[in-house]
C-alpha cells in the first residue's frame, strides 16, 4: 500500500532565506501528526508545498502516491486543506460557499446537498449557515474552513492551526471532530499550542528553522525531558536549532 | 477520456464564472457601475457629441466616447479580480482546489467581461431612439457594439493582469488606467503627429498599430476586418497568459 503522505527532502528558499530545509518523513493512515514549532519555523510553508500552493525549491512530496510536482491536480483532488486563518469569501454564506466548493470538487445534485449538509452538521455551523461569512465570529469562520476541507471526505487532511484563536469550548469541538476522523485518515495539524499534542496527536514532530528537530509519539518526546514535560523538550530542541 | 477532460474544464470555468459574476452583485459596485456607465454615456453623447443637432440617424458620437469612458470604469471592475483574493488570503484556498490556473484566470475574466457587456447591452434605448428618429445602418451599429465589447475585453484583460501584481485594489485601478491610457493614446492623432514630425514612418505605423483607437474606429465604421479582431484577441490572450504567470510568481507574497 502507498503511504498516505510522503515528504522527500522538501526544501523551500525565499531569496536567501531557507524556510524549509531538507525535510523528509512519512505519515500513514490512522496517524494524527502534530506539526509543532515556534512562529516562522516553516510549518505553513511545508504545508503549502504539499497542497500545491507553493512549488518547492528542491525535493518533492506525494499524497496517496500522487507526486506534487508531476500530478498537482490529482493531489488537490485527494487532500483536504485548511489554510492558516481559514480564509473564505466574506460575501458568501457558509451554505453557498460550501456548495461552491462541493461543485468544484465534482459533486452534483442530491449528493452535493447531502455532503454540504453533512459537513455543516459535523462542524456544528447550522446556526450560521445562511448568514454572510463576514458576519461570523472567528470560531465559526474557522469551522467553516474546516467544513470546506472535509467536503470530499479526503484521505489526507492538512490543517494549518485549526484551533488558533478559538475559545476552550470551540477548541473542544474541533478536537473531538479530529479524533473522530483519526482512524480513517492521515491528518497533519500544525500548532504552536503544546497541549494540542496531548489532546489529539498520535505523533509529534517539532520543527525549528525549517529542520525537523524531534519526531516521535508524545510519550517518547516527553521522556526526553527529565520531568516528562513537553514544554521543556520544546524549549530545549528549538533553542539549539 | 478526452471528452471527459473537456467537460470538466467547461464545468470548472463555468463554476468560477458564476461565483465571480455573483460576487459583483454582492456589493453595490455592480449597480453603481451600471448607473454611472449609462448616465455618462448619455450625458457625453447628448451634450458633447451633439447627438440630436447632428441631424443624422447613427450612434457615432455615442460610441466615440466609449474608449474614454472605459478608461475609468473598466479598471473598477478588474481591480478586485486578483488583488482582493490576495488580500483576503482566499487565493490560497482558491488555487488549492482541483482547478488549473487556466480555469481560474479565464473564469474570472469571463465574469468581468460578461458584466461589462451586460452594462453595454443596457444602452439599447439609444439604439431604439435612433431607429425611432430615422433610418440608421443597423449593421454599422452592431459592428460598433462588437468593437466596444472587444475594447472593454482588452481593458479588462490588462486590468486582470495588473490586479494580480498587488494586494491593493487602488493600486490595481491606477495602474490599469495608466496602462490602458497609453494603449488608447498610442493610436490617437496627437501621438501620431508628435512622432511623424521626426520619426520614420514605419515607426509611426508600428506605434499606431498598437493603439486601440484605430482598430476600434475601423470596426466602428462597420468594417469587421479580421486583423482588428485578431488585434483585440491577441491583447486579451497575451494579457491573460501574463496574468497566469504573474500569479504563479507573486501568489506567495
Ligand atoms: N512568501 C514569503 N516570502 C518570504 N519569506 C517567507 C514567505 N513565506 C514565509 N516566509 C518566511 O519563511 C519562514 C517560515 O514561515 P512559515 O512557514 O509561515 O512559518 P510557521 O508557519 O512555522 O510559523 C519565516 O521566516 C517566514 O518569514
Ligand atoms: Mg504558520
Amino acid at each position: 500500500m502507498t503511504e498516505a503522505l510522503k515528504i522527500d527532502r522538501l526544501t523551500k528558499q525565499f531569496g536567501l532565506k531557507t524556510a524549509v530545509d531538507n525535510v523528509s518523513f512519512i505519515a500513514k493512515k490512522g496517524e494524527v501528526l502534530g506539526f509543532l514549532g515556534p512562529n516562522g519555523a516553516g510549518k505553513s510553508t511545508t504545508m503549502k508545498m504539499v497542497v500545491g500552493f507553493l512549488s518547492p525549491t528542491s525535493g518533492t512530496a506525494s499524497v496517496c502516491g500522487h507526486d506534487i510536482i508531476r500530478n498537482p491536480l490529482e493531489v488537490k483532488r485527494t487532500v483536504g486543506y485548511l489554510p492558516e486563518g481559514a480564509p473564505a469569501y466574506p460575501d458568501m454564506t457558509p451554505y453557498g460557499f460550501l456548495k461552491f466548493i462541493a461543485s468544484i470538487r465534482g459533486f452534483r445534485g442530491s449528493e452535493k446537498t447531502d455532503r454540504v449538509e453533512h459537513v455543516i452538521n459535523i462542524t456544528r455551523i447550522e446556526d450560521v449557515a445562511r448568514q454572510p461569512i463576514e458576519t461570523l465570529s472567528k470560531g465559526y469562520k474557522r469551522r467553516v474552513g474546516l467544513a470546506q476541507s472535509l467536503i470530499h471526505d479526503p484521505a489526507v487532511l492538512i490543517l494549518d492551526e485549526p484551533t488558533d484563536g478559538l475559545d476552550p469550548n470551540q477548541k473542544q469541538v474541533v478536537r473531538e471532530l479530529i479524533k473522530s476522523m483519526a482512524s480513517e485518515k492521515c491528518i497533519v495539524i500544525s500548532t504552536h499550542i503544546l497541549e494540542e499534542v496531548d489532546a489529539v496527536c498520535t505523533r509529534a514532530m517539532i520543527i525549528a528553522s525549517g529542520k525537523v528537530v524531534a519526531d516521535g509519539s508524545p510519550e517518547e518526546l516527553k521522556s526526553q525531558s527529565g520531568a516528562g514535560d513537553l514544554d521543556e523538550v520544546f524549549r530545549k530542541v528549538t533553542n539549539n536549532a | 477520456m478526452r471528452y471527459l477532460e473537456r467537460s470538466r474544464i467547461m464545468r470548472n470555468v463555468g463554476l468560477i464564472f458564476i461565483r465571480e459574476f455573483q460576487a459583483y452583485f454582492s456589493t453595490p459596485l455592480a449597480y453603481i457601475f451600471i448607473v454611472i456607465f449609462l448616465m455618462l454615456a448619455g450625458l457625453l453623447t447628448f451634450f458633447m457629441g451633439s447627438y440630436l443637432e447632428r441631424d443624422q440617424a447613427d450612434l457615432v458620437p455615442f460610441f466615440e466616447f466609449h474608449p474614454w469612458l472605459y478608461l475609468f470604469l473598466v479598471p473598477a471592475l478588474s481591480m478586485r479580480l486578483w488583488a482582493e483574493e490576495r488580500k483576503q488570503g482566499t487565493i490560497e484556498l482558491f488555487l488549492t482546489l482541483p482547478i488549473t490556473m487556466g480555469h481560474a484566470v479565464v473564469g474570472k475574466f469571463l465574469a468581468a467581461w460578461t458584466f461589462s457587456i451586460t452594462a453595454l447591452c443596457l444602452t439599447f434605448p439609444f439604439w431604439i431612439t435612433v431607429n425611432y428618429l430615422g433610418k440608421p445602418d443597423n449593421g454599422v451599429i452592431f459592428a460598433s457594439y462588437l468593437g466596444s465589447a472587444l475594447m472593454a475585453g482588452s481593458y479588462l484583460a490588462i486590468g486582470s493582469m495588473l490586479s494580480a501584481t498587488t494586494k491593493n485594489q487602488i493600486i490595481a485601478f491606477v495602474l490599469t488606467t495608466a496602462v490602458c491610457f497609453l494603449f488608447t493614446l498610442a493610436g490617437s492623432s496627437v501621438v501620431l503627429d508628435f512622432f511623424s514630425a521626426w520619426a520614420p514612418s514605419e515607426f509611426v505605423q508600428a506605434v499606431g498599430n498598437f493603439g486601440f483607437l484605430p482598430h476600434f474606429q475601423s470596426i466602428q465604421r462597420g468594417v469587421i476586418d479580421l486583423r482588428d479582431l485578431f488585434f483585440f484577441a491577441s491583447i486579451i490572450v497575451i494579457s491573460l497568459t501574463a496574468n497566469a504567470l504573474i500569479i504563479d510568481w507573486r501568489k506567495a507574497t
